[in-house]
C-alpha cells in the first residue's frame, strides 16, 4: 500500500461510527466475540488471549449527532460519556459482548454503572488500576484483577486464556507498542515528515481493527516515511498535553499544525503506549503484564504520582525528550484529571522557562478559529522570542 | 434558624467542633501531630490511636461556605490557574490555605504532619492531595480503596486494603507521629465507633415514623457531622450520639418534627428521599424551600458518604484492619450505580416516601455522573415520581434560588395533583 492508501485506510477506519472492520472480523468466523474498552488504559492482551477482538470506544467525535445521549448527562459533565451512550443507544455497539471501563476518572467509573443498568446483557468490568507506590503490593493486586478479567472473558468467548495464548498476546502487544514508539520517534526527529493528523488516524484505526492489520499498516507506513523524507520545515515544536481521554476533533490537531506548530509529543490515545517498555515474555504472562504496568506506566494524570517533585519534573523531562519549544495544555472541558493536574504541570514547565498556553475543547468542537489564533500567536512568539531555555 | 430554635445536640456539636479547632490551632505548641485526610474512607480510629488530630478538608470547605467565605477562596484559586470546571471544594481549600489557612471558625489550622490520602470513592481526592502536598511539603501516604464495581467488596480487595494499612500506613504514621502502633488502643477506638454508629442508625431510622422526628438530609448534616469528621472512635463522639438519640426519641415520643429554618416541622405534608450532597453556600435558604412546603426528608444518600451503617455494618474491634477495609469499601460513593439504585429503592419503600429528589452538584462527578440514569431507574422501580435540581457545593455562582424554588414548587404541585388523583 502506498502512504496515501494507508492514510486513507486509517481515516476510513477511524471515522467509521458503525465499526465495520470489527463487525467484518466477527462475521468471518461464527462464535467470535469482541470487547470494547474506554480510555485510557485497558489490558488488550488479556482480551486477545481469550480470542476476542479489543475495540477502543473513544466516543463519536464531531461526526455523531447527539440525540439521546444528552438525556443521560448534565451540561457540566464532559462530552465523552454522552457520545458513548449515544453510540450504544443507536445500537452501534451492539456487537460488543463486553465493555471494560478503566479507572480513568469518576465519569468513566460511573459510566460502568450506567452500562450495568442500561445494558444488562453486556458483560461490564471496571478496571481498578493499581495506584499504590508499593510496587509489589500494586502488581500483586493488579495481577489478581487481570486473572479475574481473563477468567470472565474466557467464559464469554468460550476460549479461556492459556499461558500460551497470553504469552502470544503479550508478544503481539509488545510488537504493536514498539511500532507506535517508533512512529513517535520518527515524528519527533522529522515532524515535517509525519503530520500528526496522519499519526493520529493510524493510532485511532489501531483501536478499531485487528492487531495484525494494524501492525502491517504501521510497518508499511514507517517504510514509506523512510522512502519519502519530505521537505524540512522550521516551525515551533510543541508538546500537547491533556487529551488522553476525550479525544480532540481531527480539525483541532490539523489547526495546531497549520498554525505554525509541529506537535512533537502528545497524549492522544495514550493507552496504546501506556506501558513504556517491553513486557517480559518468560514466566507468568499475567504477572509480567502486571509488573510492566506498575513499573513502566507512563506518567499521566490518571495515575497517582508518589514523588512530590514528580509532576513538575515529568513535564520538564517530556519537553527535553521531545526537544519541544513550548507546551500546549489542551484539555477536554470538565476533564477532572487533566484540569486538576494542569496547575502542577504548568508550574513545572514555566519554572524551566518553557512557554505554555492552555485551552479547552470538546470532542465535537466545530469552530477552530480561536485555536488557530492562539496556536499561531504561540508559534510566532516562540520564533520571535525563543522557546524552552 | 435562630439560636433558640436549635436542638440541644446542635449546640453540643458546635461546642465540640469549636474545641477541636482550638485544639488544632494549639497543636504546634502542644505538639499533637496533625493528619489531613478525607471524609469518605477516613481512618479516624487509627489516626487517633497514634494520638494525632484529624483535619478534613471537605469539612473546612463546606464550613467556609456556610460562613460566606468560600467565594473569595475560590476566586483566589482560579486566579492562580485552577480551572472553573473543577471541584469547588478543592479550590476553596487551596484558596483557604494560601490565604493563611485560617479555618472556618476563625482559628488558624496547623500544617499537616502527614497527608493521608484515602482514595475512596472520589478521583479528585488524588489530585487534591497532590496539590496540597505542593503547598505543605509534608509526607503523603496513599491508601487505595478499590471500587465496589460489582456491588460488594471482594476478598482480594479487602486483603489489598488491609495489607496497605498494615504494611504502609501504620509504619508511615509511626514515623510521622513518633509513636508506636498500639493495636489495643485502636480496638478501644473501634468499639467506641460501633457504639456511636448504633445510636446514629437509631436516629436515622427514626425517620420511618410519621411524623418524622428528624430531617434526614439537612438535619442529618448535623447528625453525621461528628462521626464523619474528627469524633469517630472518641468518648465525646459516643456521648454526642447517645445525647442525640435521646433527644430524637423524646421528640418522637411527643410526635414532633425536627427544627428547621422555617420553624419546627410538625406538620409534614411530603416525605422525600434525596440523593446528592447539599448546597452549602445557601444551606439554610435551600432547607427553607423544603420546610416551607412542609416537606421533610426521610432518607438521604449524602448522610452515608462518610460511612454506610444502616444496612448493618459496624466497626468490629476483633478484626481491626479488616474492619477498616470494610468501612472504607462501603462508603456511599465507593458503591456502584446499581447498588446506589437499590439503596434508594429501599429508602423509598421502607421510609414510605412520596417523592424522590436528586440534587446534582456541578463539582462532584463521583455523585453527579450517572444521576439521570439513577433517577429513571428509581422511578421505574418504585413508581414514585422523581425530580432533578442542580447547583453546586461551595461555589455560589451556581446557586440560583429562583430557579430552584420554581422547580421545587412545580414538583410539589405535581405531587399534590398526583395525590389528589389517587385519593390518598
Amino acid at each position: 500500500m502506498t502512504r496515501r492508501e494507508i492514510v486513507d485506510w486509517a481515516a476510513a477506519a477511524a471515522e467509521d461510527l458503525d465499526f465495520t472492520a470489527a463487525r467484518r472480523w466477527l462475521e468471518e468466523n461464527t462464535g467470535r466475540k469482541a470487547a470494547g474498552y474506554l480510555p485510557v488504559y485497558a489490558p488488550r492482551e488479556v482480551v486477545r488471549a481469550c480470542g476476542m477482538l479489543p475495540i477502543g470506544v473513544h466516543g463519536g467525535g464531531d461526526r455523531l449527532e447527539i440525540i439521546r445521549g444528552d438525556a443521560f448527562y448534565q451540561s457540566y459533565i464532559c462530552h465523552l460519556p454522552r457520545s458513548v451512550v449515544e453510540l450504544a443507544e443507536s445500537r452501534r455497539l451492539d456487537f460488543l459482548s463486553a465493555m471494560l471501563f478503566p479507572a480513568t476518572c469518576d465519569v468513566i467509573r460511573n459510566l460502568s454503572g450506567v452500562w450495568q443498568l442500561l445494558y444488562p446483557q453486556t458483560y461490564v468490568r471496571y478496571l481498578d488500576l493499581p495506584q499504590v507506590p508499593d510496587r509489589d503490593l500494586a502488581a500483586g493486586f493488579w495481577r489478581e484483577e487481570l486473572e479475574a478479567l481473563a477468567r470472565d472473558l474466557g467464559e464469554i468467548s468460550g476460549r479461556p486464556a492459556t499461558e500460551a495464548s497470553l504469552r502470544e498476546a503479550v508478544d503481539a502487544g509488545n510488537q504493536a507498542r514498539a511500532l507506535v514508539r517508533e512512529l513517535y520517534r520518527v515524528r519527533r526527529e522529522t515532524p515535517w515528515n509525519v503530520p500528526t493528523e496522519e499519526l493520529y488516524l493510524l493510532l485511532r484505526a489501531g483501536e478499531l481493527t485487528p492487531l495484525e492489520e494494524f501492525v502491517e499498516r504501521m510497518r508499511d507506513y514507517l517504510t514509506a516515511c523512510q522512502a519519502e523524507t519530505g521537505r524540512m520545515r522550521d516551525r515551533a515544536r510543541v508538546l500537547v498535553v491533556g487529551a488522553f481521554c476525550e479525544q480532540p476533533p481531527l480539525g483541532l490537531i490539523q489547526t495546531i499544525e497549520r498554525a505554525g506548530c509541529f506537535i512533537v509529543d502528545d497524549d492522544f490515545l495514550l493507552g496504546n503506549r501506556m506501558i513504556g517498555a517491553e513486557v517480559e515474555l518468560e514466566g507468568d504472562p499475567l504477572g509480567n503484564l502486571a509488573r510492566a504496568f506498575v513499573r513502566h506506566a507512563v506518567k499521566t494524570s490518571t495515575l497517582y504520582e508518589g514523588d512530590p517533585a514528580g509532576k513538575r519534573r515529568a513535564i520538564r523531562e517530556r519537553v527535553a525528550a521531545a526537544r519541544a519549544d513550548g507546551v500546549i495544555f489542551a484539555s477536554a472541558s470538565f476533564c477532572d484529571p487533566a484540569l486538576l493536574d494542569r496547575p502542577m504541570l504548568r508550574a513545572g514547565a514555566e519554572e524551566a522557562g518553557v512557554p505554555c498556553i492552555a485551552f479547552q475543547f470538546a470532542e465535537n468542537t466545530g469552530q477552530f478559529q480561536q485555536f488557530r489564533e492562539q496556536a499561531g500567536t504561540f508559534a510566532d512568539s516562540i520564533k520571535l522570542w525563543g522557546g524552552a531555555l | 434558624m435562630s439560636e433558640a430554635e436549635k436542638d440541644r445536640s446542635m449546640l453540643l456539636q458546635k461546642e465540640m467542633l469549636a474545641a477541636h479547632y482550638e485544639r488544632l490551632e494549639a497543636a504546634p505548641e502542644t505538639r499533637e501531630p496533625v493528619v489531613y485526610t478525607f471524609v469518605p474512607g477516613n481512618l479516624t480510629e487509627l489516626i487517633r490511636a497514634f494520638g494525632a488530630l484529624p483535619v478534613l478538608p471537605e469539612i473546612n470547605a463546606l464550613q467556609s461556605a456556610m460562613r460566606g467565605k468560600s467565594q473569595a477562596y475560590i476566586a483566589a484559586a482560579e486566579k492562580a490557574g485552577h480551572s472553573e470546571d473543577v471541584c469547588s471544594y478543592v479550590k476553596c481549600d487551596i484558596g483557604m490555605s494560601t490565604a493563611g489557612n485560617v479555618g472556618p471558625t476563625g482559628t488558624r489550622l496547623p500544617k499537616p504532619d502527614l497527608l493521608l490520602l484515602s482514595y475512596t470513592g472520589c478521583y479528585t481526592f488524588m489530585k487534591w492531595f497532590e496539590l496540597l502536598r505542593e503547598q505543605y511539603g509534608c509526607p503523603t501516604v496513599f491508601l487505595q480503596v478499590p471500587y465496589q464495581a460489582d456491588g460488594s467488596q471482594t476478598p482480594v480487595q479487602r486483603s489489598y486494603v488491609a495489607r496497605q494499612i498494615r504494611e504502609t500506613l501504620i509504619p508511615t504514621l509511626e514515623k510521622a507521629t513518633g509513636r508506636r502502633y498500639d493495636e489495643e488502643r485502636l480496638r478501644e477506638n473501634l468499639a467506641r465507633s460501633a457504639a456511636a454508629e448504633e445510636d446514629l442508625v437509631a436516629v436515622l431510622q427514626s425517620a420511618k415514623k410519621m411524623p418524622s422526628p428528624i430531617d434526614a438530609y439537612f438535619g442529618a448534616v448535623y447528625y453525621v457531622g461528628p462521626i464523619f469528621s474528627a469524633f469517630r472512635g472518641t468518648a465525646e463522639g459516643v456521648a454526642y450520639y447517645r445525647a442525640l438519640r435521646e433527644e430524637v426519641e423524646e421528640r418522637a415520643a411527643r410526635g414532633e418534627g425536627p427544627a428547621t429554618p422555617a420553624g419546627r416541622l410538625d406538620r409534614q405534608k411530603w416525605r422525600l428521599v434525596v440523593e446528592g450532597p447539599p448546597n452549602w453556600t445557601h444551606f439554610r435558604d435551600f432547607w427553607r424551600m423544603f420546610a416551607e412546603e412542609e416537606a421533610v426528608v426521610v432518607a438521604s444518600t449524602y448522610s452515608k458518604v462518610g460511612g454506610t451503617y444502616d444496612f448493618g455494618f459496624r466497626h468490629d474491634p476483633s478484626d481491626p484492619l479488616g474492619t477498616l477495609a470494610d468501612y472504607c469499601s462501603g462508603c456511599y460513593t465507593n458503591r456502584n450505580l446499581p447498588s446506589r439504585v437499590e439503596m434508594l429503592e429501599r429508602y423509598v419503600e421502607e421510609y414510605r416516601a412520596d417523592g424522590f429528589l436528586i440534587h446534582s452538584v456541578k463539582s462532584c462527578n463521583s455523585f453527579s455522573a450517572g444521576q439521570l440514569t439513577i433517577l429513571r431507574e428509581v422511578e421505574r422501580r418504585t413508581g414514585v415520581p422523581g425530580a432533578f435540581i442542580e447547583s453546586d457545593l461551595v461555589d455560589a455562582r451556581y446557586f440560583s434560588a429562583a430557579n430552584l424554588k420554581n422547580r421545587l414548587e412545580s414538583y410539589f404541585q405535581m405531587l399534590e395533583a398526583r395525590r389528589a388523583g389517587s385519593g390518598t
